[in-house]
């Protein structure tokens, strides 16, 4: 059983990096037998990336009008995301076209769960708020806990 | 007499940000903007006092679908100003990567981006539920452009093994001959979507453009790397004739400059041009499908760049393959250089049309300025020329449909917009 933990995320755009911080907290203690990857989420290659795995746990950051570091949970199976977790990237293309996308080519994994950590602060250069870095964290630790084998 | 305004403030399916307004006054189309409010990224002074071997990797992030022609404009700029050539295998691999750039580009605007307007859906997204195998198809082929460029540049987006005077590390035969089998079922797979495309049901606009393109010097090459620079009106130059040719100006409502003929106006860069000036140099598969397709004779119509752009994808991947079995390892993987004062100019066939570089260096190697000019913003006057006809030959479409038309017309151009973005350059000179 292939089990994937992906971050997504942009490492030079403050808050945005969360799911790659939130992959790299994993590292360290991501039980044996899960890959972590970094991804900057660009559709398709999400979609490549996922293919063959049983089990995919997501992690970006989104911009829903929470607190910042507030984490959201979702079940992609369960239907589209909702809109408020929809990504504002300047490409067009984002995390919620990747699982529709997917979805329609009947390539979802059997089970997607996206974490959405809340972020307020995009600017070039600037460091992930103190929020956002606990926040990445809490996720890692939460998927840590989840796969651990039992 | 009634004024109608046909608004979209923030363009869809296009890469980057930018908006369209047009006015009409009665059955007079008023005003014509495609408003480009990316903001400005000053990639041209950022550029000033680096090495000059570093310019293919910083302009290769001014864009993450077409690094590759950044690359290859910057590179070529550089040898020119060297006075190297870079020829044979090295081309050839030039050329190679080029093809696998043109592929995943080309797709990503095909299948998921232009497609959807001739369809009648709101997104490829939408589409893919009712055209699975159609969307499955491009995505295998954008994948294997993906792989051609991972293979010869080390990965995929922002390839990391392209240097002035050719690469790091030559790929082996093996390597290429490894990806032959997953490009002939991708170039049988793209004759196929040649043929879905010109089933597509085309709006009704014939225009007459200067077109202008890259002619190969090599004979019966199409052009993707390099070539002189020609135009349907008569211009012929080499790549350092570029400024004596065109000019860009600033205009207050896009952050990109508006380029133009200089003395005569707007021009046409793209596939479209390019097909138009050189179809009688593709291979003799990519032709018989243009012909098949109805293009075969010409094509002024900018709604069917979707056809063009699916017989440039059918090309990329013949000449990907004659490329592969030519392929001989370099003995080296690169031509040594060493600095001098000069100045350099390159230009190449970016997907969406002519990218010109042109740097001063000093004698130490150092980047004393730089000037780049994508295809995007030389594209700018005719998308709106485009407009204004389309619009015109069409005041009794509702509004909404004709904003959707307006958008779809400027889709025609898979306009790159944060490639575009450049920004009066405001120097304050103290000596």
């Amino acid at each position: 059983m292939r089990r994937l933990f992906v971050g997504i995320g942009n490492p030079l755009r403050g808050d945005d990096a969360a799911g790659l911080l939130a992959a790299r907290a994993l590292r360290g203690r991501a039980p044996r037998g899960v890959e972590v990857l970094e991804l900057e989420g660009e559709p398709l290659g999400l979609i490549e990336a996922w293919e063959g795995a049983d089990l995919v746990l997501l992690a970006d950051a989104v911009c829903s009008g929470g607190a910042p570091g507030e984490v959201h949970r979702v079940e992609a199976g369960e239907g589209p995301l909702p809109a408020s977790l929809a990504g504002s990237s300047t490409h067009a293309l984002g995390l919620a076209e990747a699982v529709e996308l997917a979805r329609a080519l009947e390539r979802l994994p059997p089970r997607l769960v996206v974490f959405g950590i809340e972020a307020a602060g995009f600017e070039t250069g600037a460091e992930p708020a103190p929020a956002v870095r606990a926040a990445a964290e809490r996720v890692a630790e939460t998927v840590a806990a989840e796969l651990a084998p039992r | 007499m009634s004024t109608r305004r046909i608004e979209t403030n923030y363009l869809a399916r296009v890469e980057g940000e930018g908006a369209m307004r047009v006015r009409l006054r009665g059955d007079e189309v008023e005003e014509v903007e495609l408003r480009i409010f990316e903001p400005p990224r000053f990639f041209e002074a950022l550029l000033r006092g680096r090495a000059l071997g570093e310019a293919p990797d910083i302009t290769a992030r001014i864009c993450g679908i077409c690094p590759v022609a950044y690359q290859t404009s910057a590179c070529q700029a550089m040898e020119d100003a060297l006075g190297i050539e870079v020829e044979g295998p090295l081309r050839a691999l030039r050329r190679l990567i080029y093809c696998g750039e043109w592929v995943e580009s080309h797709c990503l605007h095909l299948y998921m981006l232009h497609a959807p307007d001739f369809l009648g859906y709101e997104s490829g997204i939408a589409m893919a539920r009712d055209h699975r195998e159609v969307v499955e198809r491009g995505l295998r082929a954008k994948k294997a452009g993906n792989r051609l460029i991972e293979v010869v540049g080390g990965r995929a987006v922002h390839p990391v093994n392209v240097r002035v005077g050719g690469f790091y590390k030559a790929p082996e035969r093996r390597d290429l001959e490894a990806l032959r089998e997953e490009l002939e079922r991708c170039r049988s797979e793209a004759l196929e979507t040649v043929r879905w495309t010109a089933g597509l049901d085309f709006p009704d606009l014939e225009r007459d453009y200067e077109l202008v393109a890259l002619c190969s010097e090599v004979e019966d090459e199409y052009p993707i790397d390099r070539g002189r620079i020609v135009s349907s009106k008569g211009i012929d130059v080499a790549p350092a004739g570029f400024d004596a040719t065109f000019e860009e100006r600033q205009v207050p409502h896009s952050t990109a400059l508006h380029a133009r003929v200089r003395e005569r106006g707007a021009y046409l860069c793209g596939p479209l041009a390019r097909f138009e000036l050189n179809r009688e140099r593709l291979t003799p598969l990519a032709a018989e499908a243009a012909a098949e397709a109805g293009i075969g004779q010409g094509c002024r119509n900018p709604f069917r760049s979707i056809v063009v752009r699916a017989v440039e994808v059918l090309y990329a991947f013949d000449e990907a393959l004659r490329l592969i079995d030519a392929y001989e390892p370099p003995d080296a993987p690169a031509v040594e250089w060493e600095p001098r004062a000069a100045v350099g100019h390159g230009v190449s066939e970016a997907p969406r049309g002519l990218l010109y570089h042109r740097y001063e260096i000093d004698a130490g190697g150092e980047i004393v300025s730089a000037r780049i000019v994508p295809p995007t913003s030389q594209n700018q006057g005719s998308i709106e020329e485009d407009l204004r006809e389309f619009v015109a030959a069409h005041t009794s479409l509702p509004d909404a449909e004709l904003r959707d038309r307006c958008e779809q017309t400027i889709r025609n151009y898979d306009p790159c917009i944060s490639c575009s973005t450049h920004f009066l350059d405001l120097t304050v000179e103290r000596r």
